[in-house]
């Protein structure tokens, strides 16, 4: 049986910043930079990445495993480990939250952004029954009592397609499935209404058919509530489908950002064109993939010029092995970092 | 639950019969004529015979062990050696001295334990952090007579405030119960302690570092709501297990520190019965002991599932 009750109850933006300029980015980063100490030495995770997203839109940030995508995202929103060294400007609806007292950027990054981590697994808290984690927030930061923040993670669990939502509510995160914890954590992410989500690989832990199911539920909040979306991934199969403007990382940097029809036609950086070619085409389903050749560089321990460029098919030349190429424009609002773009030849 | 319970109540028999078995063969190798030792200077064939048949050792020895397992299900351990007094008597009279005693121990323990474990964890590499440390280390390095000679030096000799050893049951006069225990709890509480933080503080670790924590700030929760709703309800369920077994170790073995303070508990009373080769006292004192100790096992089990919404309870 289900229980549909519509839409949510809308909470009221008490405490929100003033009512912004539309063409405002939602989230804006600038010279982001993270140096994590280790034990071996600092490692220097992001290295100054620019970008920016607005309300309505769809970004994806993509690259390899380790090369920053997670990073980027923590250090801009203040869960950087302790262990982290954060430069750089991040403005949140306009408000500089590199500068401001921890409790403040809390409450902010708790009334206005919501997160989808990669593993429904492990982050949901397995001795909580998944309504009290998704009502939780409301309590927080909407004022709501206990019993109206409750009501509100029935109508967000429903909203999300939970079957039977006011019984599921009592339940604990082992009683789910892998795709169904997915839509609790999406809920627990919507809870307070935000003005930006951040889907951290969202759909990697997932089955195909599950995956298909999560990116649509997505899309398709991401269109009636009108949030801003950060969407992480390493599969630019997914990208072409969800998302309105592309980065592409790799060694901690952006080595091409664009509109995603931009780059999906004129990839201008080795990289991102070996991404492309390594990406699952239905039509050759079962054939071998073109994985791409090495491994990326640790942060440890970077090159000082391009980092990608071991493993370059391209190859350059000294140039590209000592001096760190600038991200230039090719097109408007597609730009590159490499002294050659568009260049396949070997 | 119940029939998780009474399940768990059998298998319990089924070890402590285990338990007796074990005890009475090991005081069959024992050398010595217990009889004989019992009686002493007041030895005469006459009354030899009488005590031998009294207490069934006449009888061959499966006899002899299948009376003595019948009789203890009724209740009955048998007299003591010395005392002619039902040995279940004896022990209950020795139990709360002992209870009172462990549980004021690991009371005072987590006392400390817990502030200092779950602080040192969330304040990972601060000072507290390192005092906690050497806390425990100290505390596990150094044994609990020594403690309790240290204790019974300063407290009771040098400044005089409490006494240096004796028992004043609680039932009578609770003050004086307090300020006898104090010192004996210490003691064997400062070990009990230094385990308990070290294992809270490593526990709080874990979890802090679990993806649920970082959901939770996330949240933008403060960090009050995130420690000790996210925390702590997963970092303590492990820790139930340790305070018990804590506990439980300390109501079986705690003889040094009662014999240090004339504390008449159970351990007083095994190492007299040790000393006097009364054996129904001494396998009724480990009866005892070990019967206390899968009861708390068993309240743990009970308690996890409580804890724990993924352990179901078959
Ligand atoms: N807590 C940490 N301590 C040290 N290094 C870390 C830590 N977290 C991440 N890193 C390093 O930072 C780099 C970027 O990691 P991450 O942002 O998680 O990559 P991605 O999300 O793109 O897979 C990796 O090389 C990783 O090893
Ligand atoms: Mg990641």
């Amino acid at each position: 049986m289900r229980e549909r009750s519509g839409r949510p109850t809308r909470p009221g933006h008490a405490g929100a910043p003033a009512r912004r300029d539309p063409a405002e980015p939602v989230l804006a980063i600038e010279d982001l930079t993270v140096t994590i100490g280790t034990r071996r030495g600092p490692a220097r995770a992001v290295a100054g990445v620019d970008w920016s997203v607005r309300a309505g839109q769809t970004l994806a940030l993509v690259g390899e495993s380790g090369s920053g995508k997670s990073m980027t995202v923590l250090a801009a929103t203040g869960l950087a480990p302790r262990a982290a060294r954060v430069t750089g400007r991040v403005r949140l609806l306009g408000e500089e939250l590199t500068v401001l007292p921890e409790p403040r950027r809390r409450r902010l990054r708790g009334r206005h952004v919501g997160f989808v981590f990669q593993d429904p697994m492990t982050s949901l808290n397995p001795v909580l029954t998944v309504g009290r984690q998704v009502s939780e927030g409301c309590e927080e930061h909407l004022g709501m009592t206990r019993r109206q923040a409750r009501e509100r993670a029935v109508e967000l669990l429903d909203l999300v397609g939970i079957p039977s939502p006011r019984r599921r509510a009592d339940a604990y995160p082992h009683q789910f499935s892998g795709g169904m914890r997915q839509r609790v954590v999406i809920a627990m992410a919507l809870s307070c209404e935000p003005d930006l989500l951040i889907a951290d690989e969202p759909t990697t832990a997932l089955d195909v058919t599950t995956q298909a199911q999560i990116v649509e539920l997505v899309a398709d909040l991401r269109r009636r509530l009108g949030t801003a979306v950060v969407w992480i991934t390493h599969d630019l199969g997914v990208v072409a489908g969800v998302a309105d403007t592309v980065a592409v990382m790799y060694g901690g940097r952006i080595v091409e950002q664009g509109p995603v029809d931009a780059v999906f036609a004129a990839p201008s950086h080795p990289y991102t064109r070996a991404l492309l070619a390594a990406r699952p085409d239905p039509a050759h389903r079962g054939r071998e993939l073109p994985a791409i050749q090495g491994a990326p560089p640790s942060p440890l321990d970077l090159p000082a010029g391009c980092a990608f460029w071991p493993r370059c098919p391209v190859r350059g030349d000294a140039r590209c092995e000592h001096e760190l190429p600038p991200l230039v424009p090719v097109a408007p609002g597609h730009r590159v970092r490499t002294f050659y773009p568009g260049r396949e030849d070997a | 639950m119940a029939r998780f319970v009474l399940r768990r109540l059998l298998q319990s028999v089924v070890v402590l019969l285990g338990v007796t078995l074990v005890v009475f063969l090991l005081l069959q190798l024992v050398p010595g004529d217990p009889v004989r030792v019992a009686l002493g200077t007041r030895f005469d064939q006459q009354t030899y015979d009488a005590l031998r048949e009294r207490s069934g050792l006449d009888r061959p020895l499966v006899a002899q062990y299948v009376g003595y397992v019948g009789h203890a299900l009724t209740g009955d351990l048998g007299v003591s050696f010395r005392s002619g007094q039902p040995v279940t008597t004896i022990v209950l009279e020795r139990l709360p001295a002992t209870l009172s005693l462990a549980v004021t121990a690991v009371l005072l323990a987590l006392l400390v334990a817990f502030p200092l474990g779950v602080l040192s964890a969330v304040r990972s590499g601060s000072v507290l952090d390192h005092a906690a440390r050497v806390f425990s280390q100290f505390g596990v390095s150094v044994p609990d007579f020594w403690m309790g000679i240290m204790g019974i030096l300063l407290f009771a000799g040098v400044l005089g405030w409490l006494p240096p050893s004796g028992y004043v049951a609680l039932t009578e006069d609770p003050a004086g119960w307090a300020s006898h225990v104090l010192l004996p709890a210490a003691a064997v509480g400062l070990v009990t302690a230094s385990i308990l933080t070290r294992f809270i503080r490593s526990s709080v670790l874990e979890v802090l570092s679990e993806d649920y924590v970082r959901t939770a700030e996330a949240k933008g929760l403060r960090s009050r709501i995130v420690v000790v709703r996210h925390v702590l309800r997963n970092a303590l369920i492990p820790v139930v297990t340790v305070v018990a077994v804590q506990l439980a170790s300390l109501i079986g073995g705690v003889i040094v520190i009662e014999v240090l303070f004339a504390w008449p508990g159970v351990g007083r009373l095994t190492y007299d019965a040790v000393q006097a080769r009364d054996y129904p006292v001494l396998q009724g004192a480990v009866l005892f002991v070990a019967a206390l100790f899968l009861l708390m096992n068993l309240l743990v089990d009970v308690l996890y599932a409580r804890l724990d919404p993924r352990i179901g309870v078959r």
